[in-house]
């Protein structure tokens, strides 16, 4: 498996002062796939996501290891081989240069290029994400630019280097259906264009369904389970997989009762000794209070659940 | 039969040249659900803010219980507007950040002049175990409680007033999906108790399926075929 990862993490933490956040994450990405972290929030997305970039906040700490293949020095891949579409993706854009300025400083970054090459470069990685009339657009600052343009121009900003993986953190949380599914399109076709790998973070798990080939699905800063989506979804084995998913509104009877999982997710700094699902977890058995489960392979996919075995149908338990 | 518990009738909503709402009617039972489903700036909340008469509305007739609510004055409007609640989308930001939690679900009894110290406190503890919260949560401020917990604050808050309308805008969008569906389950269980009409504003169309009786698709400030 580690043969075919282009990206690969092994025991990734991120920690601010004695509390974890990340806690040991380990998965591999494969070149042009989709690899989809889903999870809710607080999970530790965002902060996995920057530290594939080696971008954490100030004031945190990461151990473990991110490798990306043929390269001895990730720092320097950054913006280049490995790119961020932020969460805040108007962070991504400053408000005070001409957006095809800043997209030709991008390309001279890494390219020897003259200014023209490097302008025609970005006119170009504009047109590609269909933003209108690109070459007299790129000479707009980013407020003359409508909401979903500005998200077009940052998905430009991250592909026009041809990277090899391009990390989206919650590239459509804040759209409405119809942009959420064109922004989608838009780094789909990007992504096929410049054969990049993309890491897709997101809290919609009919996105993951949809968009990715395989997925993690994080619960307080680790991994639930890893595997290829159509299985993790289809037919879940951790019992957060299974809760979340139960709780999604199906067609179905109108106004069925939903299985609400009680509580909500866990604070980094309120983690007991066992399974940080544990207190929300209709399976949990004494066991599960006291140790935290190991990931293992059960069913092609990997699971961290004690009870991964002998619970060959989680879904059943919540609905 | 009966008249509908909320009538709108060519409603339009206008700000200077823009025209957010274009002429839209739609009807609401007791007891049922409406969504207005649409993408954001179809028009969706400024429906909510006119019926709500938060906002005059530029053209068209709101009815409520068989009033005609129009052209009456702020004054005339006061006995009405404990009977018709807001719930909006931030849980956070509909709570005074200041107030602990229970005298933010008290407010509304003592704006309408029906609290009282023996039986008062008992109301709010009854409120919030009506949604599901623990009355100790009470004594907490907002950024104390969850996103579903503050939620669930503010629905208690809307019917400390008990209304026969509740205007859900975006109630649940900021919820993450294993609290949202709790929160789904309280606004359903309220609903068959209350028998209360719900106006939900929601963007998110499986939601929408899930949860109402039937469905406005707006475009551009109208009612457009599903
Ligand atoms: N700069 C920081 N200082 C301290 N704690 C932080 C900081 N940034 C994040 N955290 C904490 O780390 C945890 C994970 O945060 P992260 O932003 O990665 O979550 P997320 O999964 O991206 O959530 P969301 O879906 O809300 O974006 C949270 O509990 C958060 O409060
Ligand atoms: S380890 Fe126990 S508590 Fe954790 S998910 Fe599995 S059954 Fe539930
Ligand atoms: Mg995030």
């Amino acid at each position: 498996m580690s043969s075919e990862a282009l990206l690969s993490v092994r025991d990734l933490r991120v920690a601010f002062g004695p509390v974890e956040a990340v806690r040991g994450l380990s998965f591999d990405v494969r070149a042009r796939e989709v690899f989809a972290l889903v999870g809710e929030s607080g999970a530790g997305k965002s902060l996995t996501a920057r530290a594939l970039l080696g971008m954490v906040p100030r004031g945190a700490t990461t151990g473990g290891r991110v490798r990306l293949r043929g390269s001895a020095d990730l720092a320097a891949e950054r913006g280049r081989r490995i790119t961020l579409v932020p969460q805040d993706a108007l962070s991504a854009l400053s408000p005070v240069h001409p957006v095809g300025d800043q997209l030709a400083a991008a390309v001279r970054s890494v390219r020897r290029l003259s200014r023209g090459q490097a302008r025609a470069r970005a006119v170009a990685a504009l047109d590609r994400v269909g933003i209108p009339d690109a070459a007299r657009r790129a000479r707009a600052y980013p407020h003359e630019y409508s909401g979903g343009m500005r998200q077009r121009a940052v998905i430009a900003m991250a592909t026009v280097n041809e990277p090899d993986v391009v990390v989206a953190d919650e590239p459509t949380t804040a759209l409405d259906e119809e942009r959420r599914e064109q922004v989608l399109r838009v780094l789909a076709e990007q992504r096929e264009a410049v054969g990049a790998a993309l890491v897709l973070v997101t809290h919609d798990l009919e996105v993951v369904r949809e968009h990715a080939d395989r997925v993690l699905v994080m619960y307080a800063g680790r991994a639930a389970e890893v595997g290829p989506s159509g299985h993790v979804l289809g037919r879940p084995r951790a019992p957060y997989t299974a809760g979340l998913l139960a709780s999604l509104p199906q067609d179905g009877p109108r106004r069925h009762r939903l299985p609400a999982l009680p509580g909500t997710p866990p604070a980094p700094d309120a983690l007991g000794p066992g399974c940080a699902f544990a207190p929300r977890c209709p399976l949990a058995t004494a066991p599960c209070r006291d140790h935290e489960p190991e990931a293992r392979t059960v069913d092609g996919r990997l699971v961290a659940c004690h009870h991964a075995d002998d619970l060959s149908d989680p879904l059943r338990e919540f609905v | 039969m009966n008249s509908p518990l909320l009538d709108v009738r060519d409603l339009v909503v206008r700000y200077g040249p823009v025209t957010a709402v274009d002429r839209l009617s739609f009807t609401l039972d007791a007891g049922e659900t409406l969504a207005l489903n649409g993408p954001s700036g179809c028009g969706k909340s400024s429906t909510a803010l006119a019926v709500l008469r938060l906002r005059r509305p530029d053209g068209g007739k709101v009815r409520f219980e068989g009033r005609e609510l129009t052209n009456l004055t702020e004054r005339e409007l006061r006995p009405l507007r404990p009977r018709m609640q807001p719930v909006f989308q931030d849980p956070y930001g509909s709570l005074s950040p200041r107030h602990r939690i229970r005298d933010a679900v008290a407010e509304p009894l003592k704006v309408q002049g029906t609290w009282n110290r023996t039986d008062g406190p008992a109301r709010v503890a009854e409120l919030l175990d009506r949604v599901g919260l623990d009355p100790s949560y009470g004594d907490r401020r907002p950024h104390e409680l969850s996103g579903g917990q503050c939620q669930r604050a503010g629905i208690a808050r809307a019917l400390a007033s008990r209304p026969q309308l509740l205007v859900l805008d975006e109630p649940v969008s900021a919820l993450d999906a294993s609290v949202r569906a709790g929160v789904l389950n309280l606004l359903s269980d309220l609903q068959d108790d209350l028998g209360l009409g719900y106006l939900f504003i929601c963007h998110d169309r499986a939601v929408v399926r899930h949860f109402a009786d039937r469905v406005v698709e707006m475009r551009d400030g109208r009612a457009v075929p599903a």
